[in-house]
C-alpha cells in the first residue's frame, strides 16, 4: 500500500482556453480552443469561419473579370499575387499570349508585394513575442510599397491591377526610377533589420527550436512556401514549375536547416533580399514601351474543361482550380489557399507544447484569416 | 526649519504629516503624470512616429485628459467577480507604491523624508505588499487569462525579489547602514558613487528592478500579446487607473531607489540636489523606455530560470566580494 491515498493526492484539472476570435494575437479571427494541463497543452482544435465570405460559390455567379476584385480579399497582404493566380490560371486555360511589358509589370509588383507581405510578417512576428518597434518599422518600408502601388493602380490594399492577358494600367511616367530608388533604399535598411531582431539573444532563445518538424511531416500535411522550404527541402514553384518570365531571372531559394520558428523568420528576410533581386533584373531588362493588354476576347469564355495551376505565393502554393463548361462564368472555382493547408499542422505543433509557445508557433505558421476563411 | 518628524504626536504636528504626506502625494502624481507623457513621445520618436501632440501645447494635457476619460467611465465588475476582493486588489497593489516613497530622500534637506534607520528593508517589504493586490486581482476577477497573468506575476516578482534584495546588501556593506540617507551621505564622503565599486550588483539591480517592475523584457504580467492584458484585463475606469498608477509609481521610485543607492542620490557638484535627483531619476526612466523600444519579451520558463540560475549566483558572488574587500581593508 503506498503512503498517499488516491484521493489525497493533488487533484488537477484539465483547464480550456480559449483563445480567440478577438485575441490581439491570433491575426484577425482565428479562434484556438486550447486544452492545457498546468502549462502543457494537451490539445488545439482551431475554430475558422469567421470571416467566410464564400468566395467560391460568388465566383460562379461571376464573369471572370468581375472575380479579380474578389481575389483582393483572400489574402489580404498579398493582393497582386492572388491576382495573378487567377489570371495565370485562365490565361493557361485559354491559351493566351501576354505582351512583353505586361509580363515584366507583373513580377515586379508581384515581387515587390512579396517584399511588403514578408516585412509584415516580421512586424507582426516580432509583435507577437512582445517587441513593438519593429512592427513600426516595417510599415514605415511597407508604407512605401503602398504608395508606389498605389500610383500605378489607385488603391492601398485591394488592387485589382492585373487583367486576364496583362495588366490594367501601364506604370505612370518616372514610376520604374521610384521602384530602382526603393530597392536601393531597402537594401541598406537589411543590415538594420538583421542587427535588431536576428542579433537579439532573447528573440534567438524564444525561436531557436521551437515549432519543430521534418519534411515528412510537411509534405504529408502538404505545406508549401516557407513552411516546407524551413524544413530544407527546396520547393519554389518559382524554379520547379517555372510560370510567367521568372525563368529569365537569377535568383537563389533560401532553404533553412531545423524547421524551427527561427528559420521561417530568417527565410522571410533572406527571401526579401532575393525578391529585391529579381525585381533589380527586371527593371534592367523591361522594355520601355509596348502594349500591356494583350488581344484578349471580348467576352472572355473559358474552354469547357478542368483547368488548374499555381504559383508561389507569398505564403505557398496558391492555385486556382477552374471547372468550366465553356460559358462566361465558371462551374466551379476552387482555391487552393496556401494559408488554409498550413494551418492544418498547428493542433500537431501545439500539443505537448507549453502554453507560453502558442503564440510563438502560431505566429510563425504565418496564416491571413482572410485566405484561410476565404 | 521645524524638523516635524521627530514631534511628539500632537495636533499640530499631525497636521504637518498630512500636508507632507498630501504635498508627496501631488508631487508624485505629477511625476507619474508626466512620466507617462514622456514615455509616449519617447517611444513615438523611437519608432518614427510622433507621439501625442494633440490635447494642449506639445500635447502636454494628453495624460490628464486619459486620467478624466478614466474617472468618468462606467465601473464595471464582472457578475461571476468576487467582489470584496475585486474592490480591494487595486487598493492593496496601490498602497505601498505610494508609501515606499516615504523613505526616499528627494534632497539635501530631506524635507518630507522620513529618516527611517531601517530605509532599504522598509522599502522591499513594503513593495513585496503589491504582489498580494496583483494576485488577488488575477483571483478575484474570475478569468482564466487575469488568473495566469497573475500567477505568473507573483512568481517572477518573488523570484526576483532575491536577487534585487541581495544586490542591495553590498551597498549596504559599503556603507554600514540600511538608512538610505547615510548611504548618500557614504557616497559623498567617499566622493565614489556606488556604481563603480558596486557594478556587478548595480547590473543585477538593473536588472532585476526591470523585473521586479514588470517592464520589457519581463513584462510577461501583462504580455498583450498572450495574456490580453494580464491580470488587470477585467478591470475598468478608475480601478484599471490605479493599477496604471502603481506601475508607474514603482517606475518612480525605483528610479529614486537606484539613484539614492548608485549614483549618489542628491550629491553633486554645483546644481541644487534635487536637480541632481531628477536628473537621476530620468536617468534610470529613461533607459526603461530605451529597453521598452528595442526588446521583445522572454518566455516565462527562461524568465525564472534566468532568476535563479544567473542573476541570483552573480548576487552571491557580489556580496561575497563586497564582504572580503570590506574585511581586508
Amino acid at each position: 500500500m503506498s503512503l498517499i491515498d488516491e484521493k489525497d493526492q493533488v487533484r488537477t484539472e484539465e483547464m480550456l482556453l480559449n483563445l480567440g476570435p478577438q485575441h490581439p494575437s491570433t491575426h484577425g479571427v482565428l479562434r484556438l480552443l486550447v486544452k492545457i494541463n498546468g502549462e502543457t497543452i494537451t490539445d488545439v482544435e482551431p475554430v475558422i469561419g469567421y470571416l467566410h465570405r464564400g468566395t467560391e460559390k460568388l465566383a460562379e455567379d461571376l464573369q471572370y473579370t468581375q472575380i479579380i476584385p474578389y481575389t483582393d480579399r483572400l489574402d489580404y497582404l498579398a493582393a497582386m499575387l492572388n491576382n495573378y493566380a487567377l489570371c495565370h490560371t485562365i490565361e493557361q486555360a485559354m491559351d493566351l499570349e501576354v505582351p512583353e511589358r505586361a509580363e515584366y509589370l507583373r513580377v515586379i509588383v508581384m515581387e515587390m508585394q512579396r517584399v511588403a507581405s514578408h516585412l509584415m510578417f516580421i512586424g507582426a512576428y516580432l509583435l507577437d513575442l512582445g517587441a513593438m518597434s519593429p512592427f513600426l518599422y516595417v510599415f514605415a518600408d511597407r508604407e512605401q510599397i503602398v504608395q508606389l502601388f498605389n500610383e500605378i493602380c489607385g488603391a492601398r490594399l485591394t488592387y485589382n491591377y492585373m487583367r486576364v492577358g496583362g495588366v490594367k494600367w501601364d506604370a505612370p511616367p518616372g514610376w520604374l526610377e521610384k521602384v530602382a530608388d526603393f530597392v536601393q533604399y531597402l537594401k541598406q535598411k537589411f543590415h538594420m533589420y538583421d542587427e535588431l531582431i536576428t542579433g537579439n539573444e532573447i528573440f534567438l532563445a524564444r525561436t531557436r527550436g521551437i515549432g519543430r518538424f521534418d519534411t515528412e511531416t510537411a509534405l504529408a500535411y502538404g505545406l508549401s512556401g516557407i513552411n516546407l522550404r524551413s524544413t530544407g527541402y527546396p520547393w519554389d514553384l518559382r524554379r520547379k514549375k517555372p510560370y510567367s518570365i521568372y525563368d529569365r531571372f537569377d535568383f537563389d531559394i533560401p532553404v533553412g536547416q531545423n524547421g524551427d520558428c527561427f528559420d521561417r523568420y530568417y527565410l522571410h528576410l533572406l527571401e526579401i533580399k532575393e525578391s529585391l533581386r529579381i525585381v533589380e533584373q527586371a527593371l534592367k531588362s523591361i522594355p520601355s514601351s509596348g502594349p500591356v493588354l494583350g488581344k484578349v476576347p471580348k467576352m472572355i469564355r473559358v474552354p469547357a474543361g478542368e483547368y488548374y495551376s499555381g504559383i508561389e505565393g507569398a505564403r505557398g502554393e496558391l492555385g486556382f482550380y477552374i471547372v468550366s463548361e465553356g460559358k462566361d462564368k465558371p462551374y466551379r472555382l476552387k482555391i487552393r489557399k496556401p494559408s488554409f493547408i498550413n494551418l492544418q499542422l498547428l493542433p500537431e505543433l501545439l500539443r505537448g507544447q507549453s502554453i507560453a509557445n502558442v503564440i510563438a508557433i502560431l505566429g510563425a505558421v504565418d496564416i491571413v484569416l482572410g485566405e484561410v476563411d476565404a | 526649519m521645524w524638523d516635524w518628524r521627530s514631534q511628539p504626536l500632537t495636533v499640530p504636528s499631525v497636521i504637518a504629516m498630512l500636508i507632507g504626506a498630501v504635498v508627496i502625494l501631488l508631487l508624485a502624481l505629477g511625476v507619474v503624470t508626466y512620466t507617462i507623457y514622456v514615455q509616449r513621445r519617447i517611444l513615438g520618436w523611437m519608432q518614427l512616429r510622433i507621439g501625442p501632440n494633440r490635447v494642449g501645447p506639445l500635447g502636454l494635457f494628453q495624460t490628464i485628459a486619459d486620467v478624466l476619460k478614466l474617472l468618468i467611465k462606467e465601473d464595471v465588475v464582472p457578475a461571476k467577480a468576487d467582489r470584496a476582493l475585486f474592490m480591494l486588489a487595486p487598493i492593496i497593489a496601490f498602497v505601498p507604491s505610494f508609501t515606499v516613497m516615504a523613505v526616499i530622500p528627494f534632497s539635501a534637506h530631506n524635507v518630507f523624508t522620513a529618516n527611517l534607520g531601517i530605509g532599504v528593508l522598509f522599502y522591499l517589504a513594503l513593495s513585496a505588499i503589491t504582489i498580494h493586490g496583483v494576485m488577488l486581482a488575477g483571483w478575484a476577477s474570475n478569468n482564466k487569462y487575469a488568473l495566469i497573468g497573475g500567477m505568473r506575476s507573483a512568481a517572477q516578482m518573488l523570484s526576483y525579489e532575491i536577487p534585487l534584495g541581495l544586490s542591495l546588501v553590498g551597498v549596504v556593506l559599503m556603507a554600514g547602514s540600511l538608512n538610505l540617507n547615510d548611504i548618500v551621505l557614504a557616497q559623498q564622503h567617499a566622493g565614489l558613487w556606488n556604481v563603480i565599486p558596486q557594478i556587478l550588483g548595480f547590473i543585477v539591480f538593473l536588472i532585476a528592478s526591470t523585473a521586479e517592475l514588470n517592464r520589457t523584457p519581463f513584462d510577461l504580467p501583462e504580455a498583450e500579446s498572450e495574456l490580453v492584458a494580464g491580470y488587470h484585463v477585467e478591470y475598468t475606469g478608475f480601478r484599471f487607473a490605479f493599477f496604471m498608477l502603481t506601475e508607474y509609481m514603482y517606475l518612480f521610485a525605483m528610479a529614486g531607489l537606484c539613484a539614492t543607492l548608485f549614483l549618489g542620490g542628491w550629491s553633486g557638484p554645483l546644481l541644487p540636489g534635487w536637480l541632481w535627483f531628477a536628473i537621476k531619476v530620468f536617468l534610470y526612466i529613461f533607459f526603461q523606455f530605451w529597453l521598452q523600444a528595442t526588446l521583445p519579451r522572454f518566455r516565462v520558463d527562461q524568465l525564472m530560470t534566468f532568476s535563479w540560475k544567473v542573476l541570483l549566483p552573480l548576487a552571491l558572488v557580489n556580496l561575497v566580494l563586497t564582504g572580503v574587500v570590506k574585511a581586508i581593508w
